[in-house]
């Protein structure tokens, strides 16, 4: 080993606990940027998936301008062909067309505008968690029947239960009057009020019925191996649809840009707690080795006087805070993924989150999500800044005089 | 040829509200292979005109050759070098590195310049047996006498054969009989490499071993004695 690194590393250890000290923030720092920046992916991981999973889906077959103006015309023809046809070359079951429109929804006594899917049941389940949300009756079986399931705030509104038939007048396709009546066979419960109160399921057989759709429908939900996947996902989709259709590929962020805008605000406002405690952390490693250089100014000045650079010298310092730094980072990376890692096996639960996870359809207990970017982000990060840290100490030897700084005591 | 050559060097620092004249138009030239001695008492000169032909400190005025090469106008990286590969330097306080042993401490100016590893690891022990400090080689500066110390430090200051070694008060802190020692040393150093040594001291001892002996007052040069002829 060269003498520079041994000095550099005995240097380190003049100090012992101021440099334990330091070290320790540096741990301390980087296995809490870990942790919590494996939960912080884990719960936006969970968000998304919960979100996903009630109508989304990873990406969508739509019209063009589907999703942004939800016209009844423009739709996917032959929807069930070209979803069968997606699923046989994904050799995937979580696929399922859609249809959707609105209606005016009438029992006895009472009406509401609500919003319609036509769903094939069969396969409603691989793509969306409302069918395992049914909490009275069942959900969809025949994809012919005249049959619906509904929110469960809906139903309260109506004033109907399982069992009851309920009346749905909207517009067909092609703009005539669409009517029908449908035997409530399940009330499901989300947990979310705006989709309880204005959602509605029938089978899209059933639905292309009773609103002249001719065999199409608006939507094909895919879902896939995860979001990594997704890219690959459209590049096997593509291969599928009709080389004359101008139907486009929907991701989940142009689904959902509410979603994404909403992790993204929740990363800034966290990521600049992070950025906080990295500063604090890095003024903590600039005390130390201002102090460690101020209190070896004499021992510099005699390495200058035997001809050594100050570049050297502030290499030296910056060798130094790099020995701590990788100290800090392996360290705290190894405690950070030593807590994260029985976390994500046992999961993280506060008290009375079992409840509130049950009503979402949620797990009771959060688990982080640990890979290389959320091991070594914040690390990185840290190590990046103690180095900055290490430059002003550095710096400050090039203005060192030998003499001036031989006579110091 | 001249190792070193000082011509009307002057120096002024400023103390409170008055300005001292360390170096009062200071000429001197020294010989290679010398063994001069530069006596003042305390702010006699000695140190400052010692430092001025180190490239330590530079002169107000005058200028400062050393080997022929003028040096007072250099820039700091090039006297930074000189002082790396033409001169040795020993010091009262002994300044060894503490956290690096003995040998470390002599091989530390041979691994700046450049010196393989095995080159200046056998030349550090070479040169640590020749000032009497064989088995002593792994110890740290905490572990030493002060003689023991000065060992070391001198030999780092010879370790990588300079032409010029400059050593500022370097009995200060040793009993007589160390001081023999390191003398004999120095002496015995002058005489087998043909290094030339500028010592600045007020210690009596010293001043019997130079060759030459330099007495300076109020940073003036007031005697010049070649001890040889004496």
């Amino acid at each position: 080993m060269k003498i520079v690194f041994r000095l550099a590393w005995r240097n380190l250890w003049r100090q012992p606990r101021r440099t334990w000290l330091t070290t320790g923030a540096m741990i301390f720092a980087n296995m809490l940027l870990v942790f919590m920046i494996s939960l912080q992916f884990g719960m936006y991981s969970l968000m998304i998936d919960n979100a996903l999973q009630v109508f989304t889906g990873h990406m969508q077959v739509q019209a063009p301008l589907y999703n942004d103006e939800k016209k009844m015309r423009q739709t996917v023809p032959n929807i069930v062909p070209l979803a069968n046809a997606i699923r046989e070359e994904l050799q995937s079951d979580k696929v399922a067309a859609r249809g959707w429109a609105f209606a005016l929804a009438s029992s006895d006594d009472r009406s509401f505008g609500i919003g319609i899917y036509g769903v094939e049941p069969e396969f409603e389940n691989n793509v969306s968690n409302i069918p395992g949300l049914t909490s009275l009756g069942r959900y969809l079986g025949d994809n012919d029947a005249a049959e619906i399931v509904m929110g469960s705030v809906l139903a309260r509104n109506l004033h109907v239960e399982v069992g009851d038939e309920i009346t749905l007048m909207g517009s067909g396709v092609d703009g005539s009057f669409a009517a029908a009546v449908v035997n409530i066979v399940g009330i499901f419960d989300s947990g979310v009020t705006d989709i309880d109160r204005n959602i509605a399921e029938i089978p899209l057989g059933f639905f292309q019925d009773t609103f002249f759709m001719e065999g199409a429908g608006h939507q094909v939900v895919v879902f896939g191996d995860g979001l990594a996947a997704v890219p690959e996902l459209k590049s096997r989709v593509q291969s599928v649809l009709p080389g004359d259709s101008d139907l486009v590929m929907l991701d989940w962020d142009a689904l959902q840009p509410g979603l994404k805008q909403a992790i993204q605000a929740d990363m800034s406002s966290a990521f600049f707690m992070y950025f906080v405690l990295v500063i604090l952390v890095s003024f903590s490693v600039l005390n130390t080795q201002l102090m460690s250089v101020l209190e070896r100014t004499r021992e510099f000045g005699i390495v200058m006087a035997l001809g050594l650079k100050p570049g050297k010298l502030g290499r030296l310092v910056i060798l130094e805070t790099a020995m701590m730094g990788l100290l800090g980072v392996v360290l705290g990376v190894a405690a950070g993924a030593l807590v994260t890692a029985w976390f994500t096996t046992n999961g993280l639960a506060f008290p009375g989150m079992d409840e509130m996870a049950a009503k979402f359809n949620l797990p009771a207990r959060m688990y982080p999500q640990i890979n290389a970017l959320t091991l070594l982000a914040g690390p990185i990060t840290v190590f990046i800044f103690t180095m900055l840290a290490s430059i002003y100490p550095a710096v400050r030897l090039h203005w060192q005089n030998p003499v001036d700084a031989m006579r110091v005591a | 040829m001249s190792a070193v050559r000082c011509v009307d060097l002057c120096k002024t620092y400023r103390q409170g509200d008055q300005d001292i004249k360390a170096l009062d138009h200071v000429s001197i030239e020294i010989d290679k292979g010398g063994f001069v001695c530069l006596s003042a008492p305390s702010g006699g000169g000695k140190t400052t005109l010692l430092n001025a032909i180190g490239g330590l400190d530079i002169p107000d005025s005058g200028e400062v050759y050393v080997d022929g090469q003028r040096i007072d106008n250099l820039s700091k990286g090039d006297l930074a070098d000189l002082r790396l590969r033409q001169i040795g330097f020993v010091f009262q306080a002994y300044n060894l590195i503490p956290v690096l042993t003995a040998q470390e401490n002599v091989e530390f100016v041979m691994q700046v310049q450049g010196v393989a590893t095995s080159e200046r690891n056998e030349k550090a022990k070479e040169i640590l047996k020749e000032v009497g400090l064989e088995g002593l080689e792994n110890r740290r500066p905490a572990e030493m006498s002060g003689g023991q110390q000065q060992r070391v430090a001198v030999a780092r200051a010879v370790a990588s054969r300079p032409a010029l070694i400059l050593a500022d008060e370097p009995t200060a802190n040793l009993d007589s009989k160390t001081s023999d020692g390191l003398m004999e040393l120095f002496t015995e150093l002058n005489e087998n490499h043909s290094s030339t040594f500028i010592i600045a001291s007020h210690d009596q001892r010293v001043m019997n071993y130079a060759k030459r002996l330099v007495r300076m007052l109020d940073g003036r040069i007031v005697e010049d004695i070649d001890q040889r002829a004496a």
